[in-house]
Formats: structure tokens, C-alpha cells, sequence
């Protein structure tokens, strides 16, 4: 037994020990040094082969959701179509407008995927698996992502395409009103921890009562702080339904009209990266991280719990892109502000509430009450049929 | 309530996803290249003229009246009448087309000149792989190329070449016995009367040659 049992603690720990057995080899001194940087490799390569997974899956998925097949020509059941995506984007001609600001242009897409990629610092995606146990995690996070929106104002702006600019404005707006219920979706996270380390916020939900465990989403405001989160985190990633930024529809391509080849592949990867960062982050707050959802489980290795939590998360994702239609700019609004803030706020009290009624049942109904009621009056508000009347001009009629 | 259309919506995309593995309704695509449906029978893309027997030249029922070229919408069709005559499908003899060039890059498969043709000698094909990587040449089909077999005819549209069999058959009959009562005709007359000459209403053909 206790050998067995080892070799599942080594299976769990197989990229840690293999992380210190390599930075061995290296003199002492150069040891932190290359243990960063291996799990920096670690991160650069899992990441974006996920990203190179999730673009085809979620084409066969929508695919199939849309009743179509979706591709299936490059590869057994059209698995390598993400390698010919890459070399047809690498070898697509790279056009710059003439009266675009280059160098901005350029920084860009780079400068997205820079700031993505530095999210992932703080991300834990096993045990002891993190590249910075940072004490305020999770503000770093919530910081560089914010950061996102620069490099979209930047592309859009540069760019000098009215296109661009509309999508830019539309993104920044859309990015600025989302970041507050984003931030206070997972505030109720913080507060019930006390702590902004992700590594903690992780540990604090490894319990399990029976053999079920102590996730923050089985609770009624963290239940509410993941639906808010995830709503939010859509929002933030521009997908659908909230992809305005990039309408096709109406705005080209929003934002990236005028990117062509890698640089248009570059923020592909860098809106993928940020949506598989932001799901990791949801993941981390509300779903216990790596932690193995029945304790029974728990023998199967963290890391491979974070993994298969993410691709669910992903394929809700794709999921929900492939039912829910765009919505309007006013409703978009509307919802962040009428809603989200409301109910957000509204969690933080419940938390709160939550933290000092004690250890009895009432608990448990007196904050679910209070999130219902407000969710369904939320809800008639927001659904009030509005009576715009007839539009009426005033030179032309 | 607020979200239950988004759930009813996941509800359906769900069903959409699960069913496609498993049933054939949900998963409609054809994987083209590979598997084929057949066109159904009123399909129609590009004409071809056709011909009777085995002679390409001989068979073809075009006598190059020109009403298609004159008709074309977009004036893809390009013919050049011959200066002899060969017998039709009766035995009368008619003038053929010399040359009979569409240009499929401009054709708009509208069958104008199917609906126009009074020979029934223009019909509309259903072949739609028609690529090629000479756009100009290679898109300007010849009267070889156009000239398709009766039998190819029936194969595509099996009821409407019936119907036209039917109509060329009832024609033949009838120049047929006209032809005979016209001989039979002149015979009594030439039986009764000797000296009077022969009637040259008899025969049709002066009054469809085409004007020079």
C-alpha cells in the first residue's frame, strides 16, 4: 500500500520533482534561476497547445451544435488543423497600413500576449504548482488583466480604420464596465479566505465533508459570485454573447480589421489564452482549483483535476457561444450596470452575513432567500418591457 | 424569469451536439467529395446540344436558326451557320451549325435558350465539375463539347426527354404522312391530269430557310 500510495504522490508531484531534478544538474547558484525558468517554459508550452486544442474543438463543436460537421480534412478527424492554421498564418503576408502608426501596430498584439502570459504567474494548476506564490495573487492578476485593454485601445487606435476605433471603444467600454463586477464577483472569494493568494484561496477549499468537498460554489454566495464571475469573465474576453468588439457583423473584425498574419494570429492567441486564464482563475476561486471534486478521488493527480475542469470550462464556453446570440450595445450595458453591480454588491453583504450568523442551517436559507429575491426582482427590472414610442425626427419629417 | 430562455437555448444546442453523434437527422452534411447525393431530376446548370445516333455531327438537332444566340441574356452563345446541309432528324435537310461556342464563364443557366429552341435541340445539363485551371479556354465549350446523346439526355431528366421523344416522334409521323398524302396527291393528280404541273407547297423546307 505505502508503496503504491508513493507512486500516486509522485504522479501528482511527476512535474515538480522533475522541475528540481533538472535545476540539480545546475550549479547552486544558478538553481532559482532555471527552476523559473523551466515553469515559465512549462506555462509557454501548455498553454498555447491548449489554445492550439480548444481553436479546433471548438470549431468541431460548434460544428456539431450547428448540426455541421465542422473540420475534418487535415488529420484524423481534422486534429492538425491548428498546425495548418499556423502555417498558413505564418505565411500570410503581413500588412500594415500606410497611414497606421507602425510601432504601436505592432506592440500591440505583442503587448497582449505579454500581458496574458503574466496572468498565468500566479495561476496554480496543481499542487505546489505555481510559478509565484504571491501573497496579493489574485490583484496581480486582476491588474495585469486589466492591462488587456490597453493593448486593444492601442490596436485600435493605431490602426487608423474606423472599424478599428469603433471596436476599440466598444471593447475598452464594454472591458472597463465588466472589470468592476469581475473584481467584486471575486472579492466574496477573498473576504471568506482571507487571503488574495491564490495558493490559499485553493487550500482553504481542499476539505471535504463526507465526500463532498468545501468548493466555494456549493454555497449561496459563492454559487452567486461563480455565475456572476463567469458572466463577467465572457464579458471580458469578448466572447459571445458579448462579442460587440469584434461584431463581424457590423465592424468587420472590430479591433484586429486591420492585423493580417501572425500579428492576427498573436491576438488570437492572446483572447484564447486570456479566456483559458480567466476560466483557470473561476476555476481557482469557486471550483477548488485542483482539488478532486469526491474525496474518494482525490488519488488522481491535481494537475490533471485542473486540466479536465478547465476543458469543461471550455467546453461551456463553446457551449454557450454556440447558443446565445450577440446583444445589443444598450443591453450590454444595461446588464452590467442594472445587474451585475447590483448583485454583486449585493454578494459581498451575503458573504459577509455569511461569515458571522454561525454555524447553523439558517444560514444557509437566509442567504439563499436574500439572493433569490434579489435575482428575480433583479431580473423583472432588467426584463421591464421598455415603451421607446415611435422614433421621431426632427428635420426630416 | 431572467435566464430561462438562456437555458431552454443551452437545452436545444445540447440536443443538437449529443443527437449528431447519433443520429443521421442531426447530422445532415454530406461529406461531398467522398459521398455524392444524386441531383434530383429538375436540376440544371449549364446547356448542352443534343443528338440523335451515334454521329455526334450528323445526329445533332441544331439547325444554327441563331433564336438561342438572339435570346441569350448575358450572349454567351456564339454560332456560325454552315453554307451546306445535311438531312435532320425527318430527312429534311438543314443548315448546321458550323461552329456552336458557350462560354460557361458567362452562361447564367437561366435556359432562356432551352425555353426558346424550337428543335428541341438545346437542353440543360446537370455536370457541375466543370473546373479547370484555363479560365479562358478552358471555360469556351465547342460544339464537340456541348454534343451530349439523347441517351445522356434521358439519363439526366428521364420525364422531360420522354416528352420530347414523344412530340419529335408525333412530328416525324406527321411530315410522314404528309409527305405521303402529298405524293399520293401529286400521283392522282398526274393520274388524272398530265399536263398540269406538280403542286410545290408539298414541301415545307423553302419556308424555314433561313434568310441570308
Amino acid at each position: 500500500v505505502s508503496s503504491s500510495s508513493s507512486f500516486w504522490t509522485n504522479l501528482d508531484q511527476v512535474f515538480v520533482l522533475l522541475q528540481h531534478w533538472i535545476a540539480g544538474l545546475f550549479p547552486q547558484w544558478l538553481q532559482p534561476a532555471v527552476a523559473t525558468i523551466l515553469a515559465v517554459i512549462g506555462i509557454v508550452a501548455a498553454f498555447p497547445g491548449i489554445f492550439a486544442l480548444t481553436t479546433v474543438l471548438e470549431r468541431k463543436g460548434l460544428g456539431r451544435m450547428q448540426k455541421r460537421l465542422g473540420p475534418n480534412r487535415v488529420g484524423p478527424l481534422g486534429i492538425l488543423q491548428p498546425v495548418a492554421d499556423g502555417i498558413k498564418s505564418l505565411t500570410k503576408e503581413d500588412i500594415v497600413p500606410l497611414s497606421a502608426d507602425a510601432v504601436v501596430h505592432f506592440l500591440a498584439p505583442v503587448l497582449l500576449v505579454v500581458a496574458v502570459f503574466l496572468g498565468y504567474a500566479v495561476l496554480p494548476v496543481g499542487r505546489n504548482m505555481v510559478l509565484m506564490n504571491m501573497d496579493a495573487g489574485l490583484l496581480f492578476f486582476f491588474a495585469i488583466g486589466a492591462s488587456t485593454e490597453l493593448s486593444i485601445f492601442m490596436a485600435g487606435w493605431s490602426s487608423r480604420n474606423k472599424y478599428s476605433l469603433l471596436g476599440a471603444m466598444r471593447a475598452v467600454a464594454q472591458m472597463i464596465s465588466y472589470e468592476v463586477p469581475l473584481l467584486l464577483s471575486s472579492v466574496v472569494a477573498v473576504m471568506i479566505t482571507g487571503s488574495l493568494s491564490t495558493v490559499k484561496i485553493v487550500e482553504a477549499q481542499s476539505g471535504f465533508t463526507g465526500i463532498f468537498p468545501h468548493w466555494y460554489v456549493f454555497t449561496p454566495w459563492g454559487f452567486a459570485g461563480f455565475v456572476l464571475f463567469v458572466i463577467a469573465a465572457l464579458a471580458e474576453t469578448n466572447r459571445s454573447p458579448f462579442d460587440l468588439p469584434e461584431g463581424e457583423s457590423e465592424i468587420v473584425a472590430g479591433y484586429f480589421t486591420e492585423y493580417s498574419g501572425f500579428k492576427f494570429a498573436l491576438f488570437f492567441l492572446g483572447e484564447y489564452l486570456g479566456m483559458l486564464s480567466i476560466a483557470g482563475f473561476a476555476i481557482t476561486l469557486f471550483l477548488g482549483g485542483w482539488g478532486a471534486p469526491f474525496s474518494f478521488l482525490e488519488i488522481v493527480p491535481s494537475w490533471a483535476w485542473f486540466f479536465a475542469k478547465l476543458f469543461a470550462a471550455i467546453f461551456f464556453f463553446i457551449w454557450l457561444r454556440g447558443t446565445l446570440p450577440r446583444l445589443r450595445q444598450d443591453q450590454l450595458m444595461n446588464f452590467a450596470w442594472k445587474f451585475m453591480l447590483p448583485m454583486s454588491l449585493l454578494n459581498l453583504l451575503v458573504a459577509g452575513a455569511w461569515r458571522f450568523l454561525g454555524d447553523g442551517w439558517s444560514k444557509w436559507i437566509i442567504c439563499s432567500a436574500v439572493l433569490l429575491l434579489a435575482y428575480v426582482l433583479l431580473g423583472r427590472v432588467l426584463m421591464r418591457k421598455q415603451h421607446l414610442g415611435a422614433r421621431s425626427y426632427r428635420y426630416a419629417d | 424569469m431572467l435566464g430561462e430562455g438562456i437555458l431552454k437555448g443551452l437545452g436545444e444546442t445540447a440536443k443538437n451536439f449529443a443527437g449528431s453523434f447519433v443520429s443521421k437527422e442531426r447530422m445532415t452534411t454530406v461529406q461531398y467529395p467522398e459521398e455524392r447525393i444524386a441531383p434530383i431530376e429538375n436540376t440544371r446548370d449549364f446547356p448542352f446540344l443534343v443528338y440523335d445516333g451515334d454521329d455526334k455531327l450528323a445526329g445533332m438537332r441544331c439547325v444554327a436558326c441563331q433564336i438561342c444566340e438572339k435570346e441569350c441574356p448575358p450572349k454567351c452563345i456564339y454560332i456560325v451557320k454552315s453554307t451546306d446541309k445535311k438531312p435532320d432528324f425527318v430527312g429534311k435537310m438543314q443548315i448546321y451549325p458550323a461552329r456552336f461556342d458557350i462560354d460557361i464563364s458567362v452562361c447564367m443557366s437561366c435556359q432562356i435558350c432551352v425555353e426558346v429552341c424550337p428543335f428541341e435541340a438545346i437542353k440543360m445539363d446537370t455536370e457541375f465539375e466543370l473546373s479547370t485551371t484555363d479560365r479562358f479556354g478552358g471555360l469556351l465549350y465547342d460544339r464537340e463539347q456541348l454534343a451530349k446523346s439523347n441517351e445522356h439526355y434521358h439519363k439526366i431528366h428521364p420525364t422531360e426527354a420522354t416528352e420530347v421523344d414523344a412530340r419529335l416522334a408525333e412530328e416525324k409521323s406527321k411530315a410522314e404522312a404528309k409527305a405521303k398524302a402529298a405524293a399520293e396527291a401529286a400521283a392522282a393528280k398526274a393520274a388524272s391530269a398530265p399536263p398540269a404541273p406538280a403542286a410545290p407547297a408539298a414541301k415545307v423546307a423553302p419556308a424555314k430557310e433561313p434568310g441570308a
